[in-house]
């Protein structure tokens, strides 16, 4: 144990997730040795991604703005819209460059083990969308894993009835992968690929 | 004189409990396995997509692992999948809360890592198995027979047939004996008679009561042809008496799709 704020600063870098309390010591200590500049940018962008990134309202993506960059762009379809568990994901499909429709970020995959069922995740606002008329096809790319799939399968049988399209990413990602690790071509596949899904 | 740390190697078959994200591409299992009890590990580089192993160590998997015990963490030396029944039970969400709260209900019961509980392994491999083959069974009846018998294993078996508190055999439970209502209370462990019966005790239906009798001897035909009604209230007793035993609820509980 250290005193004060050095040991203010282990206890809240600790507090992050994938950091254990060697790294966070590292960390603390890093950060003390540094120049002043470096420290004070580092402390402005931690303040400035609370204070200026929101949530975009439409699709729930990160924002700086009312509506994100994506919402906003006239020159993609309306038509077809891709379900994700990220934001990291959005940018993991715009990567691949074959997406041209909008998005709709759950904010996580239904995991009860977590206590997470669907009402803790974006999925009214997903059927408020839907119920607006102008999609129909729904890509479901969740991740490639257990609790992605189920989300897929739970989402899959609420949209059903209403005679919307539903397609999942083609076979190809390799289940227990992140999505957001799958290279471009890969993942571009995957798009190409997708199939209907059957519920 | 410096010596490397001797790891300990260990192999043996589990079911995957719980996976939870570790930095950026680890993951750690919470396994069950056969001869070590509950066992956390360390699965390096699996949420890569390049991962080998990543597959063999999703949730509901039956695996034949090797473990390295660290001096923190162990670690997954090696993986072979078994029966991976994630695939089955994440495409139909039924299943999937089902055995969600059968996993965390076998994490509950085993509250010391590394301590065999051979009994509720074989149980609950049994029941992950059931929703992971195409079973024609119920998911939410294969969970509450699970969580029977998980209880009875735990030495909190209900008193299904006489009366918890005296052990008469309450005149609603005899045969030939009119519609008289068996009463239930949680608190006293199962079905009590007219005597012992405490304030606030419930009044499961006679079609209740087989049906509890059933799930817990694993009487599948007589589970099958329960109706709704009977079902609904044999699950919420059920789940009062495992809320009643566990400190705190399950998380995964409510969230189990019963349509
Ligand atoms: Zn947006
Ligand atoms: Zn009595």
């Amino acid at each position: 144990m250290y005193e004060g704020a050095i040991q203010d600063l282990i206890d809240e870098l600790g507090r992050l997730p994938g950091v254990g309390p060697k790294s966070a010591q590292r960390i603390a200590f890093h950060i003390l040795s540094a120049e002043q500049a470096d420290v004070t940018r580092l402390a402005t962008a931690l303040r400035r991604v609370k204070e200026q990134v929101r949530f975009c309202r439409i699709c729930f993506n990160v924002a700086e703005a009312d509506e994100c960059r994506i919402c906003r762009d006239a020159r993609r379809t309306d038509e077809v819209l891709c379900v994700v568990e990220e934001p990291k994901d959005v940018v993991a499909i715009e990567r691949t460059g074959e997406f041209r429709g909008r998005y709709h970020v759950l904010g996580g995959a239904i995991n009860p083990l977590e206590g997470v069922g669907p009402d803790n995740l974006r999925i009214r606002e997903l059927m408020t969308r839907l119920s607006g008329g102008a999609v129909k096809e729904l890509i479901l790319a969740t991740d490639p894993n257990t609790e992605g799939e189920a989300t897929a399968t739970y989402l899959a049988l609420l949209v059903k009835p209403m005679g919307i399209a539903v397609t999942r990413l083609a076979s190809g990602l390799p289940v227990g992968g992140d999505l957001e690790y799958a290279d471009e071509i890969t993942l571009g596949r995957a798009f190409e690929g997708r199939r209907a899904l059957d519920v | 004189m410096s010596r490397a740390y001797p790891r300990k190697l260990y192999r043996d078959d589990a079911l995957v409990l719980r996976c939870q994200k570790l930095g950026e591409a680890d993951r750690i299992v919470t396994l069950f396995t056969r001869r070590h009890g509950r066992v956390r590990a360390v699965g390096k580089g699996v949420r890569r997509t390049t991962s080998r192993f990543g597959a063999r160590l999703e949730p509901f998997g039956h695996i034949d692992v090797q473990i390295a015990e660290g001096r923190s963490l162990h670690v997954v030396s090696q993986v072979e999948g078994i029966s991976l029944y994630g695939r089955r039970i994440g495409s139909d969400y039924a299943r999937y809360t089902a055995a969600s709260a059968i996993v965390e209900t076998a994490e509950r019961l085993t509250p010391e890592e590394q301590e065999p509980a051979l009994r509720l392994y074989l149980l609950t491999l049994g029941a992950v198995r059931a929703l992971g083959d195409d079973d024609d069974r119920s998911p939410p009846l294969i969970l509450d027979s699970y969580l029977l018998r998980a209880m009875a294993l735990s030495g909190w078996a209900p008193a299904l047939t006489e009366c918890a508190v005296c052990g008469q055999v309450p005149e609603s439970l005899l045969d030939g004996v009119g519609p008289q209502q068996t009463a239930f209370s949680v608190p006293a462990g199962g079905v009590v008679c007219v005597n012992c019966r405490p304030p606030g005790a419930a009044a499961p239906s006679t079609a209740t009561m087989s049906l509890l009798t059933a799930l817990a001897a694993g009487d599948w035909k007589t589970a099958g042809a329960s109706d709704g009604p009977a079902r609904r209230q044999a699950s919420g007793l059920v789940a009062a008496l495992l809320q009643w035993h566990l400190e705190r609820g399950l998380r995964s509980l409510p969230l189990v799709d019963r349509r």
